[in-house]
């Protein structure tokens, strides 16, 4: 590709925020050439400058951005530098457009949806009525939005979040833009919506010649998606390159460090350990003098903390900034040996099991939350029926043992945990821990058992008091919930400090002198502390940069094989599901509809819903495209609960009124138990192997 | 050792403080108005000691007399700010007020911030139908105007003295103290309720509940600290305007009683006819309660900005 | 919009009663015994207070008492005045609320557009100068106690030192408001009201100003405005058809929890003036010690503010496609 036929030509682009009086680079020459249709991913996490670079690249910068001097930035050959607001306004309007991340915040709450679309159309043409209307409807139903009239005449709060990401896509494309750039278009939503709009996407920049920048932090959907990609860190380029070579053989060790620390297909805990990258990203005004990553790189030298490496281009093409980028190899196909403590946690069983006591039996668990009546209930005495965040689960796990739980946001996985742990009380069934029956709030819950039950929370901003050292942190519940005294406790404090891998200095420091990864951590050993037989983890890593997230995995898996502790983790990530849990359960609207132990579980038959989420995932090898089973709409209504089946209305391979009427059975599999009306045989033939998962972040 | 897992907390809280202090500082505006706030702090706790005429009802002065204050010459004169139509050193009156504005709105914030606070903690931590059922009384405590209700409690408990007819002097100041207190807890108790049940959310208070901890350890270990800036926040506007109310009851013949070099009093007493003849006996209050009150003012907004600024 | 605003009204007419009740029992239990203040105070004879007390039905218990008031408040029998005597509570609060309400709408007419005006100037060029200048005057000038800014307006404008020509025209434009006939109609009032007004005035426009620059910048921040800018549209469009169609809604609301603040300025205001309102009637009444007018007072008071929520409750119910749908 030439200068001339590139669409987006930026080179040497550098932009500075003001942060107390400071000016501080966020983003360090920037180089980007993007050609008319293409797909260019750009990738990096937060804080690597890259939503900076999109709206650098448009010129819009809030007041406290500054663009340096000396940057080229061209637009189909047009100076973009040189362009006054009302031109840059009107090149907005029809020639680049944005897609945000987070749709719901940028539609206008009290503007109808028809009307904030025709203002983008007429923005771009100056035309309104009756055509500009057709206009819309038609983009309606290319986004697939199902009744465009009636999406017209809605507010944005009463849709859902895909359908508020189709809205904004064809927003976009409605002026039929030279170059989209989307910033995390799919970040907030589940795999399953995710899915459906990646593919919506592939279709509609297949039929036009729009050239688009996806960032993401997410890999998986750069190899499926793009076909060349970025890799920014800490506001520098990395690496750039062709999709497939970069998977192949990337040649930045943090490129290298991202695709290695993902589970690998078929990789379970017991048989290998994730290859975490060490440290955590430096902070914006902590940036290094040398090379950016050179504290958490393995090929460190001397040279790369004295002396910046060079952005070097290859003979194809490639950018890569590393001193040594020669040396870099293929990710490794030997994975680093597990830690040998680790064994299977067990497999699944259904029945009682004398030998191995549960340490935790729930029994028809129920948790229903009251609708507010209406008028008209009112007057007639009709109360409406409660949402069923959970309706009857009935679960047990062994001591020891890691159960996997996955479903879509709405699906009961936090309500099931938050009710074991007895911040929420049930509203039916029973709760044995240990062979006793629990009382459901945790304050009215006996000393022994609140200490064999602990949880981590997803964010780690909130999970730590922020006035509250790391000290006092670990120490209340060694205090509190095992009686030591506080010469005891200070000992014990150090050592789960070096348990989590953190220095003893740590002990001092509140958390907001610490990072991300840093405040999980030490909320890990707060949770060990009190010695846990059951450690309830709420998306322990999805808060956590991605190249965090391993080491985190890591860890959690070595307390698990060194202090014995059962887990309850909660995912929407099935590849980390897979590579941790021994059993994995699905829910879906408050019901379990598919258990079974963790290697049965990626191999048919599978329970349709199950098989929906398995294909959702974008999978971080752009060679394996995935054939998808596509969902389409979201969740239902929590308080408008399907009969018969909860999946029929969502269901790709409903057989008939059965599914609408009959709730299915729970059926036998060799190694779990699926609900479907579906016999087993019939669904392994009919679905057939999907490839095993291998998810990115 | 026990202190060292204890003790850092409530300086770390301090530290916050200290950190909303030195922004408050940084910004001209607030600077100004805390170094004024500041001045009138040192009228009010040692007036008596920097007053000419330390007696307030000093009537030993030729009456009517105009000021002698000369700026240009930097020179105050007998009497800076003239004499009243009593002949009382106005200059010296205006001095020995600030003492009672300060006690009496600063004492009543103080009462009414902390039993606001830890009402509205409770409220907001326990919920459920207390929670309900005093948020509802509170909802009809402020729909009566605030004014209003200060009228009417200093009435009734004027009244009650009618009845048991006992006054002293001393009491009416007190009563507007109490009266301060009671009007703002319950809307102390709203600014903390809601802080609360932001906090309460947060995953470190469940980090709490499910280690068994008992309420009082939630509130005041957990929770407290981090609203404490929002409080700070709101104790700086109720105490500029309970400054407000202070010197609007005085005005009103509400608060102090003649002959207290009450501000809001002696304007009061000045207005209408003796206007005219003694201006500076209205003017220079005025301009004291004027002065304060834009003082107070910039600095809770600095305050404010500060605190939000932290977030 | 149909349960959200059952919930309000069922929650007006909670408060209603909940005020009510707070209302009775700080004037009629609290205080000690009316009977004896109606019977003439200390002097009175035990004779005259048991008498009174018969009479007025003090003799009831106090729920029975509760309701009978309240009953007797609703239907307009608000007794006797004590401090007029002879004059019927009623006839002397609704005139009096009558003249204050003529006052508070030329200084919500005054006030509103003009604080709403500053506040989106201030929020849309926050921590410029425009801000700078219009919060130093909200912090400032137009923070002070109503009686302070009151008599300065009085001593500057209306008793300007007489016989220049300049103070004999304001005189004439501003004529004290004791001269006003008690019934006079809106139009003959009209003069006397610009000068209380203005003071009124400066009573809002340092709350309402506030709370809208706080609403613009807080709607400035919201990610639908990038978005609305990067459609294109002009800067000057994204302002009006985005940011203040958000930012202004919530005044609403603040524009009907103002009027309590007001009612409360009021107060001060027309004791300043002499202005015939109500709240001077307020304050003559307790002086006087006459309870059931200043009870009468209060409940009207509270009446017309709960009233001014619940419509404001409606309106932001009507306007906001979140409520009103949801």
């Amino acid at each position: 590709m030439t200068v001339a036929d590139s669409l987006l030509d930026v080179a040497d682009l550098t932009v500075s925020y003001r942060v107390d009086g400071a000016w501080l680079p966020a983003l360090r020459d920037f180089r980007l050439r993007l050609g008319a249709g293409q797909v260019y991913g750009l990738v990096g996490e937060s804080g690597s400058g890259k939503s900076t670079a999109a709206l650098a690249l448009m010129r819009y910068l809030g007041g406290n951005g500054r663009l340096e001097a000396g940057a080229r930035l061209r637009f189909a050959g047009e100076d973009l530098l040189a362009k006054s607001p009302r031109e840059l306004r009107r090149l907005w309007a029809r020639r680049i457009k944005f897609v945000p991340q987070n749709a719901g915040a940028a539609l206008n709450p009290s503007l109808k949806i028809g009307r904030q679309v025709l203002e983008a159309l007429q923005a771009a043409e100056g035309s309104g009525g009756e055509a500009a209307y057709a206009t819309m409807l038609r983009m309606f139903r290319d986004v697939n939005l199902a009744a465009p009239e009636r999406v017209a005449e809605r507010y944005p709060h009463e849709l859902s979040g895909g359908m508020q990401q189709r809205v904004t896509i064809a927003m976009a494309l409605i002026s039929d833009p030279q170059l989209l750039i989307m910033d995390e278009p799919t970040t907030g939503l589940d795999v399953t919506t995710e899915a459906v709009i990646l593919d919506l996407l592939r279709g509609l920049i297949a039929q036009r010649a729009t050239g688009l920048l996806f960032i993401t932090h997410n890999l998986g959907l750069v190899a499926q998606l793009c076909q060349r990609v970025l890799v920014l860190y800490a506001g520098e380029i990395m690496e750039d390159a062709a999709v497939a070579q970069l998977f192949a053989s990337p040649r930045h060790p943090y490129t290298l460090g991202l695709l290695n620390s993902l589970p690998q297909p078929g990789a379970r805990k017991a048989s290998a350990r994730l290859q975490a990258i060490s440290g955590n990203p430096p902070a914006l005004r902590l940036r290094a003098r040398g090379c950016a990553f050179a504290q958490r790189c393995p090929l460190v030298i001397e040279r790369c903390h004295r002396e910046k490496p060079p952005l070097e281009t290859l003979a194809d093409g490639s950018l890569v900034r590393c001193h040594r980028w020669r040396e870099v190899r293929p990710p490794s196909a030997s994975p680093p040996p597990p830690n040998p403590l680790h064994k299977e946690g067990g497999g699944y069983t259904s029945g009682e099991d004398e030998a191995q006591p549960a340490l935790l039996r729930a029994r028809g668990l129920k948790k229903h939350f009251p609708v507010p009546r209406s008028l008209r209930q009112a007057l007639r005495g009709i109360q409406p029926p409660p949402i069923q965040a959970l309706d009857g689960v009935d679960l047990q796990l062994r001591a020891g043992q890691t159960l996997g739980l996955v479903g879509e946001s709405g699906s009961g996985k936090t309500t099931l945990a938050r009710v074991i742990i007895g911040l929420q009380e049930s509203s039916g069934g029973t709760l044995e821990i240990l062979g006793i029956e629990a009382r459901a709030s945790a304050r009215q819950r006996r000393q022994d058992i609140l200490g064999k039950l602990q949880m981590v929370f997803q964010n780690p901003q909130n999970s730590l008091n922020p006035y509250m050292s790391v000290r006092q942190a670990i120490a209340r519940p060694l205090l509190k919930l095992r009686g030591l005294s506080p010469a005891e406790a200070e000992a014990e404090t150090l050592r789960l400090l070096a348990l989590v891998n953190l220095r003893a200095d740590y002990a001092n420091r509140y958390p907001d002198e610490l990072s991300g990864g840093e405040k999980q951590r030490v909320a890990i050993a707060r949770a060990f502390a009190s010695e846990p037989a059951l450690v309830l983890c709420d998306e322990p890593v999805s808060a956590l940069d991605v190249s965090v997230q391993a080491a985190v995995l890591n860890l959690l898996a070595d307390l698990q094989a060194e202090r014995g502790a059962a887990y309850l983790f909660i995912s929407h990530d099935l590849a980390v599901v897979g590579y941790l849990a021994d059993v994995i359960a699905v829910m879906y609207l408050g019901k379990l509809c598919e258990v079974g132990a963790a290697e049965a579980f990626f191999r048919p038959p599978y329970h349709p819903y199950s098989e929906a989420l398995l294909s959702a995932i974008p999978i971080a090898d752009p060679a394996r495209k995935t054939a998808r089973i596509l969902l389409h709409d979201s969740l239902p209504r929590a308080h408008q609960q399907p009969r018969g089946c909860r999946f029929h209305q969502r269901c790709p391979r409903k057989i008939g009124a059965i599914c609408e009427e009959e709730a299915p059975p729970w059926r036998q599999a060799a190694a779990g138990q699926i609900r479907c009306h579906i016999p087993l045989a019939e669904l392994a033939a009919a679905q057939g192997a999907l490839p095993p998962p291998a998810a990115g972040g | 050792m026990r202190s060292a897992v204890s003790d850092r907390q409530p300086r770390r809280a301090f530290a916050a403080i200290w950190r909303l202090l030195r922004a408050l500082l940084r910004q001209p505006q607030s600077a100004i108005g805390a170094a004024l706030v500041g001045f009138f702090l040192l009228l009010a706790l040692f007036g008596g000691a920097l007053a000419p005429h330390p007696n307030a009802n000093d009537q030993s002065h030729a009456v009517r007399q105009p000021p002698t204050l000369d700026l240009g010459a930097l020179q105050l004169g007998a009497h800076p700010f003239g004499t009243d139509r009593l002949g009382r050193d106005v200059y010296s009156r205006v001095i020995l007020g600030a003492s009672s504005i300060f006690r009496i709105a600063g004492l009543g914030t103080l009462i009414s911030v902390v039993l606001g606070s830890a009402l509205g903690m409770f409220m907001g931590y326990q919920g459920g139908w207390l929670d309900e059922a005093l948020g509802r009384i509170i909802d009809a405590l402020l729909a009566i105007p605030a004014l209003l209700l200060a009228l009417v409690l200093v009435g009734i408990i004027r009244n009650l003295d009618f009845e048991i007819g006992s006054w002293q002097a001393g009491l009416a100041d007190n009563v507007v103290l109490l009266v301060i207190a009671a009007l703002y807890i319950p809307i102390v108790a709203r600014v903390a309720r809601s802080a609360t049940l932001d906090i309460k959310t947060r995953e470190f208070v469940q980090a709490a509940e499910i280690r068994g901890e008992s309420r009082a350890y939630i509130i005041f270990r957990e929770i407290l600290p981090s609203v404490i800036p929002a409080l700070v926040v709101e104790a700086s506007l109720r105490f500029s305007y309970a400054i407000f109310l202070v010197a609007s009851l005085g005005f009103l013949g509400f608060g102090a009683r003649p002959p207290s070099p009450d501000w809001g009093l002696m304007v009061n007493e000045n207005r209408g006819g003796y206007y005219r003849l003694t201006p500076w006996a209205l003017e220079f209050p005025a301009l004291a309660i004027a002065a304060l009150v834009i003082a107070v003012n910039l600095m809770s907004d600095g305050i404010r900005r500060a605190a939000q600024k932290g977030e | 919009m149909l349960p959200f605003l059952r919930r309000r009204f069922v929650f007006f007419l909670f408060t209603y009663l909940l005020s009510s009740l707070m209302i009775f029992f700080l004037l009629r239990v609290l205080p000690g015994d009316p009977a004896r203040v109606i019977a003439g105070g200390r002097e009175a004879t035990a004779e005259q207070v048991a008498e009174i007390r018969a009479a007025l039905g003090l003799n009831a218990p106090l729920p029975q008492q509760y309701v009978a008031w309240l009953g007797d408040f609703l239907r307009g029998d608000w007794g006797e005045t004590i401090a007029f005597r002879g004059a019927h509570n009623r006839e002397l609060v609704l005139e009096r609320a009558r003249n204050s309400a003529r006052l508070a709408l030329v200084a919500l007419l005054l006030s509103v557009p003009l604080s709403l005006a500053l506040g989106v100037i201030a929020g849309l060029s926050e921590n410029k100068l425009p801000d700078i200048l219009i919060s130093l005057l909200t912090l400032s000038v137009v923070s002070l106690p109503e009686f302070v800014t009151g008599l300065f307006l009085i001593n500057t404008v209306a008793l300007a030192g007489g016989g220049s020509p300049l103070a004999d025209a304001l005189g004439w434009w501003f004529p004290a408001s004791s001269a006003v006939p008690a019934n006079a109609s809106f139009g003959e009032m009209l003069p006397a009201l610009w000068l209380p007004a203005a003071a009124a005035t400066l009573v809002l426009l340092a709350y309402i100003s506030r709370l809208t620059r706080a609403g613009v910048i807080e709607e400035l921040k919201r990610e639908y405005v990038r978005a609305a800018a990067l459609k294109g549209i002009p800067w000057r469009a994204v302002i009006w058809r985005h940011v203040l169609r958000n930012a202004l809604l919530p005044t609403i609301t603040v524009i009907a929890i103002s009027i309590s603040w007001l009612i409360s300025g009021l107060v001060v205001i027309e004791f300043v003036f002499g202005f015939p309102g109500l709240g001077g009637l307020l304050i003559t009444a307790i002086e006087r010690r006459d309870l059931l007018l200043a009870q009468a007072i209060v409940m009207v008071t509270v009446t017309i503010i709960l009233f001014a929520n619940l419509f404001a409750d409606m309106a932001y119910a009507a306007l906001n496609p979140r409520v009103r749908l949801g």
